[in-house]
């Protein structure tokens, strides 16, 4: 029986492009300081379900309750105060390329509902450039980075509002194994410090592995198996098997 | 050709636009307001348009007076060459001709930059981090294109008189004063202010197409390019339709 409170809870989630069902009544729950790794064949409906819960797609059906807020109820306001308590970490990282490192980190801060005094940007510039190990890189612009610290740099930005929930998608794709490795550890790292809870959406069986507390099976859009990930390992269901092997 | 499918593609995208630009009424006049963004698309907008706007001015004075003089020299007024050429330029050629290079210019680069902007996530991702994309890319950029046009074209007219007294001093000396005495003889409010006002409507349009094309933009680097040259042509209709507009409003109120 699990003790802590849930931060993220999905019932009956269904999301179909044209006659392309996505999402099928998909369930999951998140719990307060989780990790929870969501696997999937690429095609599956992983970034269709965390743009969900950020309030980028609207659902078909069901409910995506985030803090105890169903988020396709929210209005405008509301998900933009939601969405400051929930960082989400693009598979394409989606730096601002017209801005600097510094700026893209400011610009959250900046922009946002809440006005942050100056000293508190700079002190938080410093703060998460520092914990993502690229303290040195506040005047670059994306251009100049590698896909790595491109990656950290998002992170960062990600962070930057102290968010209680990080949504990643695909965090490793598109990283040679070393810095996939590195990414790994940042976020556990990250998790560990900033005591968030981690929805993590990837094919990346070493990253299941390695960062995952439970591990869900998205097949056939729906919640197929869950586990931790030597539980699932050891499953016999074929569908299972087939994404280990 | 299937063109019920066509004009539910063309309706649709009358109503999508109309709606965003209700959208912008409504976020324009909410704060926050993003002034120091809105200065920053005034300089990218208006100043570096200036070169082009003005030289194209220049070219669009001088040839026009030295194609229209023959004629005139045929009917023996071409001392009416300035009247007739400040009239045809502060009426009508200057603030066309000078949306159409805006629109050629800005609004390609608006529908580019928005477009390659949403096709990489950077949109989405203001969106998560809990700001607002439209009030920082679309209310911003709108306002500077709208803001900024009227001022060029105000420039271009004068330039593009200047380029018409240097065309008139290829055949005669003409002074600069005396050009300059007959082409405000021959201004009145009603010529100039109209004009003026006709160019806010066209900035607007630049403005507003171009972002609504990049923000929209789908399908990659194919998409962006679609995008910008969409915003292009859209909008030179839409300057063509609503300068239609403005004269029919125009000699209404003068009549009434």
């Amino acid at each position: 029986m699990e003790t802590r409170k849930a931060v993220i809870r999905i019932e009956g989630l269904c999301k179909s492009f044209g006659d392309n069902v996505v999402l099928d009544h998909f369930d999951l729950t998140l719990y307060e300081g989780e990790n929870l790794v969501v696997l999937g064949k690429s095609g599956s409906g992983k970034s269709v379900l965390i743009k969900c819960i950020i309030g980028l797609l609207h659902p078909d059906a069901g409910r995506i309750e985030v803090f105890g807020e169903n988020v396709p109820d929210l209005n405008y306001t509301e998900l933009d105060q939601m969405r400051a308590r929930v960082g989400f970490l693009f598979q394409s990282n989606a730096l601002y390329d017209s801005m600097t490192v510094r700026e893209n980190l400011e610009f959250p801060l900046r922009r946002h509902w809440m006005k942050t005094p100056q000293k508190e940007v700079d002190e938080r510039v410093h703060e998460v450039l520092k914990n993502v190990g690229l303290a040195h890189t506040t005047e670059m612009m994306p251009a100049e980075l590698s896909g790595g610290m491109r990656k950290r740099i998002a992170l960062a930005r990600t962070l930057i509002l102290h968010p209680s929930i990080i949504l990643y998608d695909e965090p490793t794709t598109g990283l040679d194994p070393i810095t996939g490795m590195e990414i790994i550890e940042l976020i556990q790292q990250v998790q560990q410090e900033y005591h968030t809870a981690s929805l993590v959406i990837s094919h990346d069986l070493k990253l299941a592995q390695i960062a995952a507390e439970r591990v869900i099976m998205l097949i056939d859009g729906k919640c197929y198996a869950q586990g931790t990930f030597n539980e699932l390992r050891a499953s016999t269901d074929p569908k299972v098997k087939a994404f280990f092997d | 050709m299937n063109y019920p499918a066509k004009s539910r593609v063309f309706l649709h995208e009358i109503g999508e636009l109309t709606r965003f630009v209700l959208r912008f009424f409504r976020e324009a006049f909410r704060p926050r307001y993003e002034f120091s963004e809105l200065v920053h698309q005034c300089f990218v907008i208006g100043y570096k348009s200036l070169s082009l706007v003005a030289l194209t001015a220049f070219i669009m004075g001088l040839v026009l007076t030295m194609q229209l003089r023959p004629s005139m020299v045929r009917y023996g007024v071409e001392a009416q060459i300035p009247a007739m050429v400040c009239i045809a330029i502060i009426r009508e050629i200057g603030p066309v001709i000078t949306a159409l290079i805006f629109a050629g210019k800005i609004g390609s680069s608006i529908g580019a930059e928005l477009g390659s902007m949403r096709v990489t996530e950077q949109i989405d991702a203001m969106e998560v981090s809990g700001t607002n994309p439209f009030k920082y890319l679309v209310v911003t950029r709108t306002m500077a294109a709208t803001l900024m046009l009227p001022v060029l074209v105000i420039l271009a007219d004068a330039i593009s008189l200047f380029g018409s007294w240097i065309g008139v001093n290829i055949y005669e000396v003409l002074s600069f004063r005396l050009f300059y005495t007959q082409v405000i003889d021959n201004l009145a409010y009603y010529d100039a202010i109209p004009a003026i006002i006709k160019t806010f409507f066209f900035g607007f349009a630049v403005g507003i197409v171009g972002c609504f094309k990049g923000y929209f933009s789908t399908k990659g680097t194919e998409g962006v390019g679609r995008s910008a040259n969409s915003a292009v042509v859209m909008s030179s209709v839409l300057i063509f339709i609503l300068d239609l507009l403005a004269v029919q409003v125009a000699e209404l109120i003068w009549d009434f």
